[in-house]
C-alpha cells in the first residue's frame, strides 16, 4: 500500500473545483483539444480500429504469460550489462531507488514524467533524505512548483492557466530579472527551458518511468513531446527505469502496432516527437549516455488484479483518452479524484491500488455514458468495471442505505437502456430547470455522499448521450 | 522469500499456473522467434519516388523542413544554406560518422566541431539509421558516430539521410536493426525523432522548443 494518498485533501479540491471559475475555463481547453484531434488522427488511419484490436490482443496475450515474458526480460537486460529491482509495493520501491541514488552519491535528480512514481511519491521520499528530485517535463515541473498532483496524466497542468504558471515562476525564480516580461506563453516555455537545461545538466541521476518494456530485447521505451526524457536519461551518469509489472510487450514489432494507438489517442500526434528505446547502460566507445542502468519494477498490487474482471485494465497504456472524453472529467477536473490516476481510468484503477474503502466514491462518478470504452485504445471496459466495483460495495455494504436502494434503481433502469434514456431525459431535464442559474447543485437526492463535498454540476437541460449525439450530427454537417 | 520470487508467485498463483507450464512457454518462446507484425497500414508500403515524397510529406506534417540533395557532396552547401536563411551562426557540431566526414565541409565557412555536445551548441548534424515514410519519422541509432546528446542539447537539429534507408514502416527498420545487432540485440539507443521538440503544456497552446530542437531540419540524400 502506498502511503501518498490524499484523501483528506480530495474533499477540499473537489469542493474548490467546482466553484472555481478558472478551472472550469481551463476543463474547456480539454474538452476542445483533445477530442477534435483525436477523431482527425483516427480519420487519417483506415487501419486504425484494426490496430486497437491488436494493441488489446497483444496486451491479452502478454498479461495470460506476464511471469515467462517478464523473466525474458530481465534475462535480456541483465545480458545487457543493467539491474533489475523487484518491489512488491510502493515502500520497497522508493527504498530501492533511494539506495542507487546514495550509491551515486546523488544530490540532485532528474526526472522525466512518471505515473509510477507519482503513485510511490518518490520525490517526498528523496526530499526527506537530503536529494533534490526535479520534475523536467513543463507540465510536472509546474506543479510541483505549486506542489500539487497531476490533475491528468499526460497533461499534468492542464488545470492551471499561463498566468499562474507565470506567478509561480516569478516566486521559485528569483535570481531571474524581476521586471522581465511574462505575459506570453512562449517566454514562459523559454524560461523553464533555460532554467531546467541548468539542472539537466547538473543531475547525478536521472529516474523515468517506462511506456513499454519489451522482452525480446530487455529495452525500456519512453515517449515524449518536449525531449525532457531524454535529456533525464542520457547526460547524468546512472539512469533508473520505473515501470510497472503491466509495461510488458513481447517484441519490437508489438510495441510498434501499440505506438501507432497511443499518439493517435492521447493528442492526435501520427506519433509522440521522442520514442526512445533504452537497452542497457553505455557501451564502449560510446561517447554519451548513462554508465550505469537500473530498473525497478513494481507491483503494487497489479499481480492480484490478474485473473479477476480487473485484470483488463492491466491492458491500459495510459493515454488520457477516457478522461478527455468524460462528462464527470470535464465538470470535476483531475484533483477531485483525490489521488494520482484520475478520470475512468483512475475510477477504475485507484480502489484496486489503495483500497475500496478509500476510494470507493470514484466508480459512482460517471454517467455511465460509455464514451471512455468507446475512445480506448485498448478497449477496456471502463463502465462495466466501475460497475463491478459499485456491486463489491454494494455487496460488502459499504454504502449507506439510500446508496443502496439508488444503485438497485439505477440497475433496474441500466438493463433497459432505452427506458433508462428517457428517464434520465426526463429528469435531466428537470434537473437542468431547477439548478438553472447557479449551474450547481449543492444536494440531491440519493447523491448525498456525492454532493456532501461538491456541487453536483447542473445538467444543461439534456443528457450527455443526447448532447453528443447532438453535437457529432452538428459536426457531421 | 524475495520480492522478485513473491511477485512471480503471486502472478503463477493469480494466472492459475499449476506445475509444468511447457505449452505456455512453447507459445511464449514461439512469439518472440516469430514476433508478427500484425497490422500494417496501407499507408507506407509504397516504392520508389512515391515513398520518399510520402516521408518527405510526413515530415513536413511533424513540422520539420526537408529538403532534398542529389549526392553526398552536396550536404554541407545544403546545411550552409539553411542556417544562412535562418539566420543562424555558421558553426556546426557532428560526432564521427563516417558518412559525415566524407563530405566536403572545407567548401563552406562552416566552423565544425566534434564529439558530443555539452549543452551549448546551436547547431548539430546527425545521419540516420533511417527513415520510415509512413510516420515521417527519423530512426537514430546511439555511438561514437552520431551521440544521442547531439539529438536533444542543440536548438536546431539536422539529419542527413540516404534515399535508399527510407523505409515503408516501422517493421522494416527493426528488420535492419536485427540484421546490424544481431536477433534480440539492441544499439544501446534507438531514438525515433517524428518532429521537433514541443510542448502543449500551457493551456494547450502548441509550443516548439520545449527542451529539446526548436527546429528539425532533415536532408534527403539520393544517390
Ligand atoms: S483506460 Fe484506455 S483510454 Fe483510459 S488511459 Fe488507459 S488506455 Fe487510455
Amino acid at each position: 500500500m502506498t502511503v501518498h494518498t490524499t484523501s483528506p485533501q480530495f474533499k477540499k479540491n473537489a469542493a474548490q473545483a467546482l466553484g472555481d471559475a478558472q478551472l472550469q475555463k481551463a476543463l474547456g481547453n480539454v474538452k476542445q483539444g483533445f477530442i477534435d484531434k483525436r477523431v482527425k488522427a483516427a480519420e487519417k488511419l483506415p487501419e486504425f480500429e484494426a490496430l486497437r484490436d491488436s494493441a488489446r490482443d497483444i496486451k491479452d496475450h502478454t498479461l495470460r504469460h506476464l511471469d515467462l515474458y517478464l523473466e525474458t526480460y530481465e534475462d535480456k537486460v541483465k545480458a545487457s550489462g543493467g539491474h533489475v529491482h523487484f518491489a512488491r509495493n510502493a515502500e520497497e520501491a522508493r527504498s530501492i531507488i533511494l539506495g542507487i541514488c546514495r550509491e551515486a552519491g546523488a544530490r540532485t535528480v532528474t526526472k522525466g514524467k512518471s505515473m509510477i512514481s507519482e503513485e510511490i511519491g518518490i520525490n517526498h521520499h528523496l526530499e526527506a533524505h537530503g536529494i533534490v528530485p526535479v520534475e523536467t517535463d513543463l507540465g510536472e515541473y509546474i506543479i510541483q512548483l505549486r506542489n500539487e498532483l497531476p490533475s491528468h496524466i499526460i497533461a499534468p497542468a492542464v488545470h492551471l492557466n499561463a498566468t499562474q504558471v507565470e506567478q509561480d515562476f516569478r516566486r521559485v525564480h528569483t535570481h531571474l530579472d524581476a521586471k522581465r516580461d511574462l505575459s506570453e506563453p512562449v517566454q514562459l516555455l523559454t524560461e523553464a527551458r533555460a532554467v531546467l537545461r541548468e539542472r539537466f545538466l547538473a543531475a547525478d541521476v536521472g529516474i523515468t518511468g517506462a511506456n513499454f518494456l519489451v522482452a525480446e530485447t530487455g529495452t525500456s521505451v519512453i515517449v515524449t513531446n518536449e525531449g525532457n526524457g531524454d535529456l533525464t536519461q542520457i547526460l547524468p551518469k546512472t539512469h533508473i527505469v520505473l515501470a510497472s509489472i503491466e509495461k510488458l510487450v513481447p517484441t519490437l514489432e508489438d510495441v510498434s502496432q501499440i505506438l501507432r494507438v497511443l499518439a493517435r489517442s492521447a493528442t492526435g500526434q501520427e506519433l509522440s516527437v521522442y520514442t526512445t528505446f533504452s537497452t542497457g547502460p553505455r557501451r564502449p566507445g560510446d561517447a554519451d549516455g548513462p554508465e550505469n542502468y537500473h530498473v525497478v519494477i513494481l507491483d503494487n498490487g497489479r499481480s492480484s488484479m490478474l485473473g479477476t474482471s480487473f485484470e483488463e485494465m492491466l491492458r491500459c497504456i495510459r493515454c488520457g483518452a477516457c478522461m478527455n472524453h468524460c462528462p464527470v472529467y470535464h465538470a470535476v477536473g483531475g484533483h477531485a479524484y483525490g489521488w494520482v490516476y484520475p478520470g475512468p481510468m483512475g475510477a477504475v484503477l485507484t480502489p484496486t491500488l489503495i483500497g475500496v474503502d478509500k476510494a470507493g466514491h470514484l466508480p459512482n462518478a460517471s454517467t455511465f455514458c460509455g464514451r471512455c470504452e468507446s475512445v480506448c485504445p485498448v478497449r477496456i471496459p471502463l463502465p462495466k468495471l466501475m460497475r463491478h466495483w459499485r456491486e463489491r460495495e454494494f455487496e460488502r455494504h459499504l454504502s449507506p442505505a439510500t446508496v443502496r436502494s439508488g444503485i438497485k434503481t439505477w440497475g433496474f433502469f441500466a438493463k433497459r437502456p432505452a427506458l433508462y434514456r428517457l428517464a434520465t431525459r426526463a429528469a435531466m431535464g428537470a434537473l437542468g430547470l431547477a439548478g438553472r442559474g447557479k449551474g450547481r447543485f449543492a444536494w440531491l437526492p440519493l447523491a448525498k455522499g456525492w454532493t456532501k463535498y461538491r456541487d453536483f454540476p447542473a445538467p444543461q437541460g439534456e443528457t450527455f448521450q443526447a448532447r453528443w449525439r447532438r453535437e457529432r450530427k452538428g459536426r457531421a454537417a | 522469500m524475495s520480492a522478485r520470487d513473491d511477485i512471480f508467485a503471486n502472478i503463477r498463483r493469480s494466472l492459475g499456473v499449476k506445475g509444468s507450464d511447457t505449452i505456455r512457454r512453447q507459445m511464449v518462446t514461439e512469439r518472440l522467434e516469430r514476433a508478427p507484425k500484425g497490422v500494417i497500414p496501407e499507408r507506407g508500403q509504397v516504392s520508389g519516388d512515391e515513398r520518399i515524397a510520402l516521408f518527405k510529406t510526413m515530415v513536413e506534417t511533424s513540422l520539420a523542413t526537408v529538403t532534398e540533395v542529389a549526392s553526398p557532396a552536396e550536404v554541407p552547401q545544403s546545411i550552409a544554406l539553411f542556417l544562412r536563411n535562418h539566420n543562424l551562426p555558421a558553426t556546426l557540431r557532428m560526432g564521427d560518422d563516417p558518412r559525415l566526414r566524407a563530405m566536403p565541409w572545407s567548401e563552406t565557412a562552416l566552423e565544425i566541431a566534434h564529439g558530443p555536445s555539452e549543452g551549448n551548441d546551436l547547431n548539430a548534424v546527425s545521419h540516420a539509421f533511417g527513415g520510415i515514410a509512413e510516420s515521417g519519422t527519423l530512426a537514430m541509432v546511439s555511438g561514437p558516430e552520431n551521440p544521442s546528446t547531439l539529438n536533444f542539447l542543440p536548438d536546431n537539429h539536422i539529419i542527413v539521410v540516404s534515399a535508399k534507408d527510407i523505409a515503408r514502416d516501422y517493421e522494416s527498420v527493426w528488420n535492419r536493426v536485427r540484421f546490424a545487432y544481431g536477433k534480440g540485440g539492441m544499439p544501446r539507443t534507438v531514438n525515433w525523432i517524428t518532429g521537433p521538440s514541443r510542448s502543449g503544456d500551457i493551456e494547450q497552446t502548441l509550443l516548439l522548443g520545449a527542451h529539446g530542437p526548436r527546429r528539425l531540419h532533415v536532408v534527403v540524400v539520393r544517390d
